[in-house]
């Protein structure tokens, strides 16, 4: 059979530890899809599992790779319980499809959420091949032990994986109960530093993104769109753009109507034979627009109307005694506000997707964090049904919840529809910032009374900002408790009288969910107003933190979820990655100098219990160096350690971006940055030198990775400056404020 | 028509003069190894080499690449053993990866120029070339690795 691989897709993992197995990545995509080797195996123990008669495992990634090494380290959870041979082991990239579970990879859950599957497969794989060389010899299944790709019996005999293949097909297929799982003395893989199936590609250009997608007479795109939400098309003039050589065909999209979910923007779309002469044409373009109910959006206004907001009470949606009786006793208090600007996702590749519309089917390659969201968007946007849209996926060039998002991909089906070819559309990194699914803008409130210890015997926390459920109902005008509970009713302290409100806000742009979402908002509130209140009360910030939390307890949810039981709030565990992480920092021998000194922020999200230690230096001009940055991580169980590591070094850099520079405005409803001159993100010499990573070894069921290093990162930013020169930062980011 | 070299190949060109070196890689002669991520010169993630020194291709015109020597990541070393790869792979450098080919690129420059690069020549070197996933500890590391196995 004559066809094209894309190689890299489906990479042997033995790749990675052979020397000169190296494989060329085919640069054309196929035409039609492929079968999936996973569905021509000999034999298919699970959705997630293919074994064939040569010995190869395949191992579907059915969650998509934006950097966490997750389509490499999730399978390794069924090759450790299988005993699987690595070099015999190929991962495959799943297709958007439901019998997978979800693949919507976000909110740092792949490994929380699949862990137990994956296991499962293994073990069942593993358990069916000892079975059935039992039944082949004639023996009892207890004196057979599958181990490194075959089954032995104890009389010595052997047979491999791929010769039991056919046989272990016939087994029925075992209980849950049945099930032996390895011990973690046994494991191999799981706990070691592997080195991702990607690693090599991402060193020679080879690995594909969904920039990189060809297809045959493939065409470009590139898109103009109205600058300001929901603003309508008046009239366009393109006869400038269709004398640059190499335009094919100007196409209109329709705009859309709120709410706008993942729908395309519409606009004028240009298209050509290359991403050049499309962008070419673009600016050539002459378009008017009718701006529309969103230019009415001002930043500086708006801020003022968030910040009048929290200062009037708003509704308490969690309660612990009584916060009014306790102000009311005329005792001292403290009060401070807090602002934290939109942010954009800015990921290094722009949105970006190629779609075949063909006799009433797509077929698509994109870059996408949700191939399953790719189906029913494409099908709602085209009018087909969903099984008629196959979503194959490619690497992503960064995604941090932008590329949950699939708009762009709908973008390039209706344009591949509308010109009878395939089409690439990418997004310019102009369009990527000013048309992004933007992380809220928000305003917190924090007052507390306090004891003569400086201890709060009563604690007020108010909160503003858009939803972003509003891009879903487009009338939602509170915070959603998905958005509360991240870090805003569940805030661990032990405080007799605690309440939390959350006040009304409208958007004006789209908006979405941004690496940790709204705990950036909550924890640079929260861990900036326990600093305050340290040292108003002349204590030491860590010792101070620790009493705010209290004794190790277990904290019953203010909202429970399907994942209280099995991850309860543990502040004894909140407890331990502070007194970790302050003391890798060498937080009791700290000496600040003039310029110079630590911050500390500890932050609980996505199950995972986080703090850390940053040092910074501050010169006379105010510019800052963040020298280090010490984490203490309480992941619970941990797959890949040399992973996580990446993760939280990243997020250090993440956060730093956040605290720093990061601040997307608004004037008359158009966003007025557009790259990375006026939208800065952290850069080699503004990163923290040097971060450290501490994980805690526990036995906990494990919890969410991607996300849960970047909130403590902008509030112990900002505790470290307090310390090193007396300013309190309170607005965000600090490139705004004048620290000399 | 302009004539070039890519990766020691001789290539013809006869489109328009003004379209980036980036864009006649990617589309043109489909080295998708470089990539695109600002279109201004601010991120470095296109960063190839034109007659050995690190240049931004999305500011590079086809005619001021004409009878140029380009190197892209492709073409920086035939068994992808260049001590700048080797040591990204041991330090595990990538996580998202697309701006790795124009971190190397960059990396193999300054190696080029300083044999053993202080920290202070690595940020100035390198400040040029975000990588949003932040891996940028990992790629000082790298370079330290790759300085000491060439020296």
């Amino acid at each position: 059979m004559n066809r094209i691989e894309v190689v890299s897709r489906r990479t042997f993992l033995g790749s990675v530890f052979s020397a000169g197995a190296f494989v060329l990545a085919a640069r054309v995509l196929p035409v039609r899809a492929l079968t999936a080797d996973v569905d021509k195996a000999a034999w298919r123990p699970s959705v997630y599992l293919g074994i064939d008669t040569d010995g190869t495992v395949t191992i579907v990634a059915h969650r998509s790779e934006m950097g966490t090494g997750i389509r490499s380290v999730l399978p390794m959870v069924a090759a450790e319980e299988l005993d699987a041979d690595l070099k015999m082991i190929k991962i495959e990239q799943a297709i958007g499809d439901v019998k997978y579970g979800s693949q919507n990879t976000d909110g740092s859950c792949s490994i929380r959420d699949f862990y137990d599957a994956m296991r499962d497969a293994g073990a069942t794989a593993r358990l069916m091949l000892e079975r059935a060389a039992a039944a082949k010899w004639g023996v009892p299944a207890a004196e057979c032990k599958a181990q490194s790709h075959q089954v032995a019996h104890t009389s010595g005999k052997k047979l491999g994986y791929g010769e039991l293949a056919s046989l272990a097909a016939q087994q029925p297929a075992p209980k849950k109960e049945e099930l032996k799982y390895k011990s973690p003395a046994e494991y191999r893989y799981v706990g070691k530093e592997l080195p991702t199936v990607d690693r090599d590609d991402l060193t020679t250009g080879k690995g594909i993104f969904g920039i990189d997608a060809r297809m045959p007479g493939m065409l470009y795109a590139s898109i103009e769109r109205s600058p300001v939400l929901g603003g309508k098309l008046k009239s366009y003039d393109d006869q400038e753009t269709k004398k640059v050589a190499g335009v094919k065909e100007v196409v209109v999209l329709p705009g859309v109507t709120p709410p706008h979910g993942f729908k395309p923007l519409g606009g004028i779309a240009v298209i050509a034979d290359n991403t050049w002469a499309a962008m070419k044409g673009r600016e050539k373009l002459t378009v008017q627009w009718e701006p529309g109910d969103n230019a009415s959006y001002d930043s500086p206004a708006y801020k003022q109307s968030l910040l009048e907001t929290v200062r009037k009470p708003q509704k308490a949606v969690r309660n612990i005694g009584d916060v009014d009786a306790e102000f009311a006793k005329g005792g001292k208090t403290v009060e401070a506000e807090y602002y934290a600007p939109h942010l954009s996702h800015a990921p290094m590749e722009p949105p970006a997707a190629v779609a075949e519309f063909k006799d009433g089917k797509v077929m698509v390659y994109a870059a996408t964090q949700n191939p399953q969201a790719v189906q029913d968007t494409v099908a709602a946007a085209l009018g087909i049904d969903k099984k008629n849209v196959e979503c194959h996926v490619t690497l992503l060039g960064g995604g941090f919840g932008r590329k949950s998002k699939p708009d762009y991909v709908a973008e390039a089906a209706l344009l591949s529809k509308a010109v009878g070819k395939p089409v690439n559309v990418t997004w310019s990194r102009e369009d990527d910032i000013r048309f992004d699914y933007y992380h809220t803008v928000s305003a917190m409130y924090m007052k507390a009374a306090v004891d003569e210890k400086g201890r709060p015997t009563a604690w007020l926390q108010r909160c503003a900002f858009p939803s972003m459920m509003t891009t879903f109902n487009a009338t939602t005008t509170s915070a959603s408790g998905g958005e509360l509970g991240m870090g805003w009713i569940n805030v661990p302290f032990d405080i007799p009288n605690h309440r939390a409100e959350n006040g009304p806000a409208q958007h004006h742009v789209r908006l979405g969910w941004l690496r940790s979402v709204a705990n950036i908002q909550h924890a640079f509130a929260v861990q900036s107003f326990a600093d305050e209140l340290a040292h108003n009360a002349k204590r030491d910030s860590v010792e101070y933190l620790l009493d705010l939390i209290g004794p190790a307890r277990r904290i019953e949810p203010a909202q429970p979820t399907r994942l209280s039981a099995k991850y309860p709030l543990d502040t004894g565990r909140l407890r331990k990655v502070i007194e970790l992480a302050a003391e890798q920092s060498g937080w009791a021998k700290k000496n600040p100098a003039k310029g110079r000194a630590l911050g500390i922020a500890a932050h609980y999200s996505f199950l995972t219990y986080v703090a850390a230690v940053v040092e910074v230096e501050v010169d006379s001009t105010g510019k800052i160096r963040i020298s280090r940055v010490d984490y203490a991580v309480d992941a619970g169980k941990v797959i890949n350690p040399d992973r996580v590591k990446a993760q939280f070094e990243g997020a250090a850099v993440f956060g730093t971006s956040i605290a720093l520079m990061g601040e997307i405005t608004a004037a008359k409803g158009e966003i007025q940055q557009s790259n990375f001159h006026d939208y800065p993100v952290a850069r080699m010499n503004e990163a923290p030198l040097e971060t450290r990573v501490h994980i805690v070894t526990s036995d906990a069921p494990p919890a969410g990775v991607g996300e849960p290093g970047v909130p403590p990162i902008p509030p112990a930013i900002c505790n470290a400056i307090f310390a090193a020169t007396g300013k309190r930062i309170r607005e965000l980011p600090i490139k705004r404020q004048k620290l000399a | 028509m302009i004539r070039l070299k890519v990766n020691g190949a001789p290539r013809q060109y006869d489109g328009d003069p003004d379209m980036p070196l980036l864009w006649y890689l990617r589309d043109e002669i489909q080295l998708t190894g470089t990539k695109f991520g600002c279109g201004a010169g601010l991120c470095g993630a296109c960063t190839v080499h034109v007659n050995g020194e690190a240049k931004r291709s999305c500011q590079t015109t086809m005619k001021s690449a004409a009878d140029k020597d380009v190197l892209t990541i492709e073409g920086l070393s035939p068994k992808a053993d260049h001590p700048l790869q080797v040591a990204w792979r041991q330090c595990n450098v990538p996580q998202c990866g697309y701006c790795q080919s124009g971190q190397i690129m960059q990396a193999a420059a300054l190696l080029k120029q300083k044999a053993k690069p202080s920290d202070a020549d690595i940020d100035s070197a390198m400040r040029g070339n975000i990588c949003r996933c932040g891996t940028y500890q990992r790629i000082r590391q790298a370079i330290k690795q790759a300085a000491e196995v060439k020296k």
